[in-house]
């Protein structure tokens, strides 16, 4: 019987058996999140090792950012487990940090650079606790990292795209996690935001801290990230960006979509 | 013109001012996180809400009435939300369905029970009993240091005060909370923010405000109060605190100007006739808003 | 008595209001339902309590030219009137300022609705005005309407339906596809005015019977329910006009035969018994079908992954899978399989393969489109014994290769 043979021969063909749930920094096994009957994301199980920046890549309506936030408990699961450093979320939240899309917000809020970075300490604050010199230099070293710092004091309404993104990053640096969790943050900024934001993103790994972010440039993969996660609604490979980054992953992921010529200026 | 307005006019400027700040305050949030029309909703279904308390107790009392409709401004609000997440009905719509069918209800309750006997009537749930509110045990401004009189203040004037107390007090201790859902509330949620609670918890503010005003000054009032003074702010600053500040000073201002306006002017003009000055009042906080979406210095939208 | 009333032999008035009550319903679901598909169901809340000052305002004009100001054309060009003013509003706050949609309507309906009850304090003292009725405006009132007055209803409901009907096409296309109706240049600011123009004039005609502020209920409470239903446009316009027309129907009877009962509550409680049947029991969106259907979804995928999990001799940590494959008798209280679920977890593990297969065949040869098809269906009951066949000679060649 065909079905007997399958049963030894073929388990974990590209992803790898899913793990204990051990140490890592995000662990996810048989992850199903949908928006009515139709899954948005299927049986997804990936992990991420300490240490690396990972990018979490596939075709548009893959279901990469809903991965994040059904990661981040902002999505209801169907099935699932999600665990950060062997642990739920609820457990280990002081070590997360989590970079909303910049469009999910209203922007024509009334508050300043300033009050935005000081959100990602409101943990630490509590209700009522004053805010003391301490927590004012950790946010303006945070908007120095990213480039800001001149403008504490500015309406965010007033920022430019890339200048919004920025803040929002430097409201997750605040938070002093372990670990990043990025979603779409060079959707919509200019190249100098994109390389001021990967500049922070490598020193953070330099300091031995753990990113995941959503990404869509197939182009800049290779140069961004080491490790990648491939994704279209099931997981279809993750791991060190040499291995998963192949033709034939991309094709799986994207189908006859992605043109020839396309894969050509990626060098592969 | 000392001992007479102490007499008639001062409780009712007080009690209105206290409750254009209690309704001011969660406004500013409402507005702010786009549900503006929560302070629509509350306030039709209060008046379900206390023709359902008089029909269950058989009297006209002031507690059983403010339970019944802070009850019904809970149960509508958490009927809304039902409906928007299981039938997948847009918030606007689902605020619609629900708080007209509750109204519907309410008027129907009340033409069916026997209020001949009660002062208990669409026009009072609409307009208050503003003019009512007087001082008569006071004798001149000497009466607010004579703790006999002030004891026969009027009993909404107490309860007014203590609703915009504990709103204040609320709104201090949550702030951080109440700012972060109202800015980012997927973000709030994942630094560990209650959001549902602390969303849950600002329709209640409103909702004690709107139930608190109500008795006394009738529900048009309670509407404008939650949504103008914070929409007029919200032109004329880029910051939340000054922008709640002056929410709070728009309210005052505009009950003192339509008080007077309502009370005064017609017998300034020769009438003998007082206007509405709940209607007034509401009226006024309307024109200041359409004058600082004309004049404010931040009124247009900076992106 | 009822059947009196429902079969339109209670006498002329009755009759009147009870055709009129039925057309007004309709023309509010129709009118409801593109506000309601155009996002903008709650600025019929606007526009009726924006009628408030232009009903005292009229009034006090004709008590000036020595007209009686009762007459029921008079006040209602005036409620129309300040209505538009208050629709003007709202959209001049929302375009030109940061206000947001919901703020500007709140602010609007607020402040004119208590414009207009100033303006009623001024009447009442006027002694024509004592006894004037305007307050049967607030709730509606159909008892003491003239002759006159049901049959200026009835002609100005036809009127409006007939407006919608005419413009039908146009509307349905902007609320469709705003874009693609662009290409065809449609403006589609003249749709939305269309429909806003009808909207204000339910309102306007309602407010005799309904009332002013319940008029709301017509033009929200049918196009909500009757969206349960479907998913089409078309569909979704017969229902509410159905439902609107039913409603008004209905309540003006019970109300005819009950003089206790008035008109507007008993219409809109009808509105919300259709609604709270659409909302429970409609097939696909009602919300015992989609609780059911998640429920199902959520075992079947729980299910898959634990069988799954099974064949590949993988441990299973989620709890909730293991109690179900446990209930089921797939697994023993210590985790071990059973036959059954032995010989399940094979045939699943098959199923995932085939599908998997099928799905290779048609991305490569592009037909799937990014919708990816789920494994949770049993293959045999999608797919042709042929194409089965083909798939596992695929599948076997594979094995093939691989060995």
């Amino acid at each position: 019987m065909m079905a007997g043979v399958a049963l030894v021969s073929d388990q974990g063909v590209r992803l790898g058996e899913a793990r204990e749930p051990g140490e890592e920094p995000l662990n996810i096994r048989g992850l199903t999140v949908s928006y009515g009957q139709v899954p948005a994301v299927y049986s997804i199980d990936f992990s991420v090792k300490s240490g690396s920046l990972m990018g979490i890549v596939g075709p548009n309506g893959a279901g990469k950012s809903t991965v994040l936030k059904a990661a981040m408990g902002i999505l209801p699961l169907i099935s699932g487990q999600v665990t950060f450093f062997g642990k739920p979320l609820k457990e280990a939240r002081h070590r997360v940090a989590y970079v909303p899309q910049r469009a999910s917000v209203d922007w024509d809020f009334p508050a300043t650079v300033y009050d935005v970075v000081l959100m990602g300490l409101y943990p630490s604050l509590g209700l009522l606790r004053r805010v003391s010199k301490a927590d004012k230099a950790k946010v303006a070293e945070s908007l120095a990292k990213v480039g800001m710092q001149d403008f504490v004091d500015r309406q965010i309404g007033q920022l430019s795209g890339g200048q919004q993104q920025r803040v929002f990053l430097a409201r997750s640096l605040v938070q002093q996690a372990d670990v990043f969790l990025l979603d779409e943050p060079f959707a919509g900024v200019d190249a100098a935001t994109e390389t001021a934001i990967m500049g922070v993103l490598k020193g953070l790994q330099e300091d031995g801290k753990t990113i995941i972010s959503v990404h869509h440039d197939l182009s800049t993969v290779s140069t961004y990230f080491d490790h990648l996660f491939l994704l279209n609604r099931k997981a279809v490979a993750y791991g060190p960006v040499a291995e998963v980054f192949t033709k034939e992953n991309l094709s799986i992921a994207y189908g006859g979509k992605l043109a020839a010529a396309q894969l050509d200026t990626m060098g592969l | 013109m000392g001992s007479e307005f102490v007499a008639l006019g001062l409780t009712p400027v007080l009690i209105s001012a206290f409750a254009g700040m209690a309704c001011a305050l969660p406004g500013n949030f409402l507005v702010l996180r786009k549900q503006a029309l929560i302070g629509d909703a509350i306030s039709h279904v209060v008046l379900p809400g206390i023709v359902v308390a008089y029909l269950l107790t058989g009297q006209v009392s002031t507690w059983p009435m403010m339970l019944g409709a802070a009850g019904a401004a809970v149960i509508s609000v958490v009927l809304i939300e039902m409906i928007r997440r299981l039938g997948r009905i847009e918030y606007g719509a689902a605020m619609g369905v629900i708080f007209t069918t509750m109204f519907a209800a309410g008027v129907l309750l009340l033409e069916q029970s026997d209020t001949s006997r009660v002062h208990l009537d669409v026009e009072h749930a609409l307009f208050g009993n503003l003019e009512t509110l007087i001082w008569l045990q006071s004798d001149g401004w000497g009466s607010l240091l004579d703790p006999l009189s002030l004891a026969q203040l009027p009993p909404q004037f107490f309860r007014m005060v203590i609703a915009f107390f504990v709103i204040s007090a609320f709104t201090y201790i949550f702030w951080r909370p109440l700012v972060l859902i109202s800015f980012d509330e997927a973000y709030a949620r994942t630094i560990g923010t209650q959001a549902t609670v602390v969303g849950f918890l600002l329709v209640v503010l409103a909702a004690m405000a709107a139930v608190a005003a109500f008795d006394a000054v009738g529900s048009i009032i309670v509407i404008a109060m939650i949504l103008c003074p914070p929409a007029t702010a919200r032109l004329l600053t880029n910051d939340i605190k000054t922008q709640v500040f002056l929410s709070l000073i728009l309210a005052l201002g505009a009950t003192l100007i339509g008080y007077v306006v309502a009370g005064y002017l017609p017998l300034w003009l020769g009438y003998s006739n007082t206007l509405s000055a709940a209607g007034m009042i509401a009226t006024v906080s309307g024109l200041l808003l359409a004058s600082s979406a004309i004049y404010g210095r931040h009124r247009k939208r900076v992106i | 008595m009822l059947w009196a009333a429902l079969s339109l032999s209670l006498g002329y008035n009755a009759t009147l209001v009870t055709l009129g009550a039925s057309l007004l319903g309709a023309a509010a679901g129709m009118a409801g339902t593109f506000l309601y598909l155009r996002k903008n169901a709650l600025i019929s809340d606007a526009i009726s309590h924006a009628t408030l000052p232009g009903l005292g305002f009229a009034f006090l004009v004709a008590f000036g030219f020595g007209i009686d100001g009762r007459q029921l054309l008079i006040l209602l060009s005036g409620s129309a009137l300040s209505a538009a003013l208050g629709l003007y509003f709202v959209n001049w706050l929302t375009r030109e300022t940061r206000l947001t949609q919901d703020t500007a309507i709140g602010c609007v309906l607020s402040v004119f609705f208590a414009f207009g009850v100033v303006l009623l304090t001024i009447i009442q003292v006027i002694p024509a005005g004592r006894k004037a009725g305007l307050e049967s405006f607030l709730l509606g009132s159909t008892a003491g309407m003239l002759y006159s007055d049901a049959l200026l209803i009835l002609i100005l409901s036809i009127i409006t339906a007939l407006v919608l009907f005419v413009f039908l096409r146009p509307i349905k296309l902007v609320v469709f596809d705003q874009g693609y109706s662009e290409t065809l240049g449609i403006s589609v600011r003249r749709v939305d005015f269309i429909i806003l123009m009808v909207t204000l004039a339910v309102t306007v005609l309602g407010m005799k019977i309904v009332g002013l502020i319940l008029i709301v209920a017509l033009l929200i409470i049918p196009a909500v329910s009757a969206r349960f239903w479907s998913e089409r446009t078309n569909i979704i316009l017969v229902t509410a006009t159905l439902f609107g027309a039913l409603s008004g129907y209905i309540g003006s009877a019970i109300s005819a035969v009950s003089p206790g009962l008035p008109t507007g509550p008993i219409i809109v409680l009808c509105c919300f018994g259709l609604f709270l049947f659409s909302f429970l029991f409609a097939p696909k969106r009602g919300v015992l079908a989609v609780a059911l259907d998640h429920y199902r979804f959520q075992k079947a995928v729980h299910l898959t992954q634990g069988l799954l999990s099974m064949a590949a001799a993988q441990p299973i940590y989620e709890p909730k899978t293991q109690r179900l494959l446990r209930r089921l008798g797939y697994i023993r209280a210590d985790g071990v399989a059973t036959e059954t679920g032995k010989s399940l977890a094979a045939k699943t593990l098959l199923n995932e393969k085939r599908w998997s297969y099928w799905q290779e065949i048609l991305k490569e040869s592009d037909q799937l489109d990014g919708q990816a098809v789920f494994n949770l269906m049993d293959i045999e009951t999608k797919l042709t014994p042929d194409q089965i066949k083909s798939i596992d000679q695929g599948l076997a060649l594979k094995q093939g290769e691989r060995m």
